[in-house]
């Protein structure tokens, strides 16, 4: 993933802003290239849910006309994107993977969707996600699941797992995720590529169909940090359309990656992250990059967070909560799906509604729904969602006391390397589990970076590691996360996922993307 | 379900037996140019759906921002209720699913609200002043408008199909809701009226609000309950069955609602039965309610902290400014006016009761007599817009031409019966008093020349009844009088035709 491959597709974002500024590419080529690789392998990868080719060649040649124009261009214009399907794009379909909102097309774009097409970024299209973002596998995706680029049996993770998919596959240098408990780093880990969750209020949330409100947040997927750093410039920064927006520029992360220094940094190791229920290769490869951060000079200290033993069990009561009253909305009565009852005369719209809801969401969905009101029930509002912030509250301290201590937190992303498709699909509660490292992050507010740590031993899968910092400091997770990076490169001699295997391929055709 | 006699026990009856409490709940909709949450415009009567965006219609991804010139009305409209404002508090989300609720929750403010603990004292029309204890004033947003097209009463039941007008989603909406207001007896319903009233005038005051009952801009709701009276005169302590009587619009509706559902809840106590805590709905019509959804406390709307929005937290020091730039409380400030206006006590309740103060003191303000001001807007003014079912305000008439017209008046230039049709012609549209004496021709002939000749063809015409005045019998000269004035179509000076006729008729 140099500037030197004849192939577009392995260059990173970084290398192509430097080759579109320059002329050397045009954004057009660069575009076609990737709608290519698109028509090639995602009908086997299906990261995407659709792909808008004709805006995309558009909008690459507009940035290709500005330039010849001379025209001031943002440091990635003409550089493609994909952006996760719960991120409204108006004119481009926007379901979140849901059967409820089969077709329907937005009047209006996401506030970062805009800041995506104000920087001359090409949107390449939407890409497959769990329902709603609830699930840790895209298998609860209702248009098919996608298939992880190292092994086509196994997930890509989720809830995000189609953003993760097509930039492992490189089928995109960059895309969007969202995380609400983990989405963007469960993924980012399961499929060797890097993802960060900024600081909750750090990208606004206007456009991001709302899963759980207070844990919500959107950030950059890639495959290198330099490029997430980009991304997340990009997208970052104060909106006020989002009153939980934070009034402040976005981080300085390009500059902290390209410093890339950990010389007297102190690291806190999670005690409760890790050890027993997580994967020896996992572990392996986690405790080397903490070893390979000592010998660059980092201070690592082992840290305790006792109140990290609830924060699974808090996060089912606050996400079905808030998700059970986000998700009233999609009743019929103005888009979307719309079912009118079997063998009722004249339904009312109660009837239309209920019928629409049966049939448009699926079972997770329905589960998550059901948990919601009946934990937000008058009666049971303080055994469930009251407590439930109680141990956010405790969750918070135990970072705030971490980080009194250290500058930096890290852990593994996730206790395993990807699973097989269908493998925990019956079983809520172990498919929870894949981000109970996560979903800390998530609770507390506080910003979390997933990048690749090398391959489990025993099943030769991308394992991943991650950073977490104190809120507000995203660009320090840059910074840390680089130098890993670079050593991690020299260690495992050059970019993991040039070990991934070759993906099947369809012959382009143009026609079918043009 | 329309009531017959059988229904209701006579009002008498009822207030001798029990005790009367109520419980008010007002809904003002504030006159923000903008929506609670998003920028989208407020104004009143737009064709439906133009006056919408992502945010008010509750699309997928769309984000709420609360509007600072609502909070800012928020507090002010505590202020002046003597609350307390709270120094932090957070909107939640009000969870039911209905087709006019864009997002199938209300963003709406629940153990936090904005304001506590106030009072507001209610004159009533025998100058007693009765004190209501505020409970709460909290901020939120009016729903849609549902209209049921094809059943036979305009509600939802029986209708064929339904359209749904998302222009008043998002309004921002004050509501105020008072603790239970006991001890007011027989007089309940007058006190209920008065207080919405003075509600209604303290809202105007603050210039927060429009205050149109008939625009749905102030709406009521009124608890209504009955506790037996023990034989000593006092009240049982437990409070009766509430039921709660929805969106009475007009003062007297308000008045005539409590009085009713009294009755009717009289009725059954006595007769044994229960009251069913249930909504009623007002019908303008018949005086009377029916009966609408059964209500109970253990009605779930499962409130939980809005956690789009962040905590309203107002500056103390800005709560202080807003409270020493308060205006002048209506009751000090009528009271005020009255001395000013040399009014009595009776033309100023009249000119009070029609809604007119602000109108007086703008039609005193370019020139007119304060007691013609008074005449015109509490008289024959307040009977158009009575008989329009419209508020005074929004008349096609301003201050400045009721003015006028009392000029023309005071200067001799038309007589009462010829200025109220002047009033007509300005109502309708044809401009100023004076554009419309001259278009109509209305303008009093005082001209000797003119009145001399028709004097005289009367009194050539009634030889009988003018040799009668010659005798002396002066009394006799109104048939005179009333023959030139039916020639000069009425538009003669009456007085000068008398005095004509009594020159020519009686020597010096």
């Amino acid at each position: 993933m140099t500037g030197t491959s004849p192939d577009l597709t392995r260059w990173s974002a970084t290398d192509l802003a430097a080759a579109l500024a320059v002329g050397e590419v045009s954004a057009v080529e660069v575009t076609r290239a990737h709608l290519d690789r698109i028509a090639a392998v995602d009908p086997e990868v299906h990261a995407f849910l659709h792909v808008g080719a004709d805006g995309a060649l558009a909008a690459a040649r507009a940035v290709d006309d500005a330039r010849a124009a001379g025209r001031p261009l943002g440091p990635l214009a003409g550089v493609p994107v994909a952006v996760k399907d719960v991120v409204t794009t108006q004119g481009l379909p926007t379901t979140a993977g849901s059967r409820i909102l089969a077709g329907w097309v937005p009047p209006y774009d996401a506030t970062l969707v805009t800041r995506l097409r104000a920087g001359g970024l090409v949107l390449l299209g939407k890409t497959n996600m769990d329902e709603f973002a609830m699930g840790s596998s895209t298998e609860h995706s209702a248009y098919g699941p996608t298939h992880n680029p190292w092994d086509l049996e196994r997930i890509p993770g989720g809830s995000g797992g189609g953003s993760a998919a097509a930039v492992a596959a490189f089928e995109a240098p960059l895309a969007i995720g969202t995380d609400t408990g983990g989405s963007i780093r469960q993924p980012a880990a399961v499929t060797g590529t890097v993802g960060v969750k900024p600081t909750y209020g750090g990208v606004s949330r206007y456009g991001l169909i709302a899963l759980a409100s207070s844990l919500d947040q959107a950030g950059p997927c890639a495959r290198s940090v330099l490029d997430a750093a980009a991304l997340h410039e990009v997208i970052g920064g104060h909106d006020p359309r989002d009153s939980t927006s934070i009034d402040a520029p976005a981080p300085a992360a390009v500059e902290a990656a390209r410093r890339a220094d950990v010389r007297g940094l102190r690291i806190g190791v999670v005690r409760e992250l890790g050890g027993d229920g997580y994967q020896a290769g996992v572990r392996t490869r986690f405790d080397e990059s903490v070893q390979l951060l000592v010998d660059a000079g980092a201070e690592v200290v082992e840290v305790s967070c006792p109140s990290f033993e609830y924060a699974l069990a808090a996060y089912y009561l606050i996400l079905p909560s808030e998700a059970s009253s986000n998700l009233a909305r999609f009743d019929a009565m103005r888009y979307g799906l719309r079912v009118v009852p079997d063998g009722v005369d004249a339904p009312t719209a109660e009837q239309v509604m209920a019928a629409t809801r049966d049939a448009g969401f699926g079972d997770e969905v329905k589960r998550r729904i059901i948990l919601g009101t009946y934990a937000l029930s008058s009666g049971y509002y303080d055994a469930y969602y009251g407590q439930a912030q109680k141990v956010r509250t405790l969750i918070a301290r135990d970072f705030e006391a971490a980080f009194g201590r250290v500058d930096v937190l890290m852990s593994p992303t996730t206790p395993t390397t990807a699973f097989r498709l269908g493998e925990k699909l019956d079983d809520p509660v172990a498919m929870y589990l894949s981000d109970v490292a996560t979903i800390p992050a998530n609770l507390a507010g506080i910003p979390g970076m997933s990048l690749p740590a090398g391959l489990a031993d025993e099943d030769g899968l991308p394992v991943g590691v991650q950073l977490l910092a104190p809120a507000t400091h995203d660009a320090r997770l840059y910074g840390v996360g680089a130098a890993l990076e670079a050593m991690l490169l020299e260690r495992w001699g050059g970019p993991l996922l040039d070990r991934a295997p070759a993906l099947p391929t369809t012959a382009p055709t143009r026609e079918g993307v043009a | 379900m329309t009531a017959t006699t059988s229904e209701v026990l006579p009002y008498e009856d009822v207030v001798a037996a029990y005790d009367p409490v109520i419980g008010l709940e007002v809904h003002v909709e504030l006159s923000t140019v903008t929506k609670m949450f998003c920028g989208c415009s407020t104004v009143f009567g737009a064709e439906p759906n133009t006056q919408v965006c992502p945010v008010c219609l509750g699309l997928p991804g769309a984000l709420p921002v609360v509007n600072a010139v609502a909070v800012e009305s928020a507090v002010r409209i505590g202020l002046a209720l003597d609350c307390s404002i709270a120094p932090w508090g957070r909107f939640a989300r009000k969870n039911y699913f209905y087709p006019d609720m864009p997002k199938n929750f209300q963003t709406s403010q629940y153990d936090e609200p904005i304001a506590v603990d106030g009072h507001l004292d209610v004159e009533l029309d025998d100058g007693t002043v009765f004190r209501v204890q505020i409970e709460r004033a909290h901020m939120e947003e009016d729903t849609g408008k549902s209209l049921h097209v094809g059943g036979s009463t305009g509600r939802i039941h029986g209708a064929e199909h339904s359209l749904v007008d998302y222009n008043r989603a998002g309004i921002p909406l004050i509501e105020i809701v008072t603790r239970p207001v006991t001890g007011a007896g027989q007089r309940a319903p007058e006190v209920a009226r008065a207080y919405v009233g003075a509600v209604r005038d303290l809202l105007r005051a603050l210039g927060v609000s429009d205050v149109r009952m008939e625009q749905g801009s102030l709406r009521c709701d009124a608890n209504v309950s009955l506790r037996a009276r023990t034989p000593d005169g006092q009240s049982a302590v437990p409070l009766g069955t509430r039921t709660e009587t929805k969106n009475v619009n007009s003062l007297r509706s308000v008045e005539r609602a409590v009085r009713y559902e009294m009755t009717r809840q009289g009725a059954r106590l006595a007769s044994g039965a229960t009251i069913l805590q249930e909504t009623r709905h007002w019908h303008e019509d018949s005086g009377t309610t029916t009966s609408g959804r059964e209500k109970s406390d253990a009605d779930d709307y499962r409130y939980f902290p809005e956690p789009d929005l962040v905590p309203i937290a107002p500056d103390p020091a800005w709560v202080a400014t807003l409270a020493q730039t308060l205006p002048e409380a209506p009751p000090a400030r009528r009271r005020r006016l009255q001395a000013a206006w040399g009014l009595a006590d009776l033309q100023m309740r009249d000119l009070v009761y029609a809604g007119a103060t602000e109108l007086v003191e703008a039609t005193v303000a370019v020139g007119a007599s304060p007691a013609a001001a008074a005449k015109w807007w509490s008289g024959e003014l307040a009977r158009t817009a009575n008989a329009a079912g419209v508020e005074l305000s929004s008349l096609a008439i301003t201050p400045a031409q009721v003015a006028q017209l009392a000029g023309l008046v005071e200067s001799g230039r038309v007589n009462d019966t010829m200025a109220r049709q002047v009033l007509k012609g300005v109502l309708a549209g044809e401009g100023d008093p004076e554009q419309v004496v001259g278009a109509r021709g209305l303008e009093l002939v005082s001209d000797d020349g003119a009145l001399g000749a028709a004097v005289d063809r009367a009194i050539a015409g009634a030889p009988d009844v003018a040799a009668k005045i010659r005798d002396g019998k002066v009394s006799a000269g109104g048939a005179l009088i009333g023959a030139v004035m039916k020639e000069m179509k009425g538009q003669a000076d009456a007085a000068r035709v008398r005095e004509l006729v009594l020159a020519r008729l009686t020597s010096p």
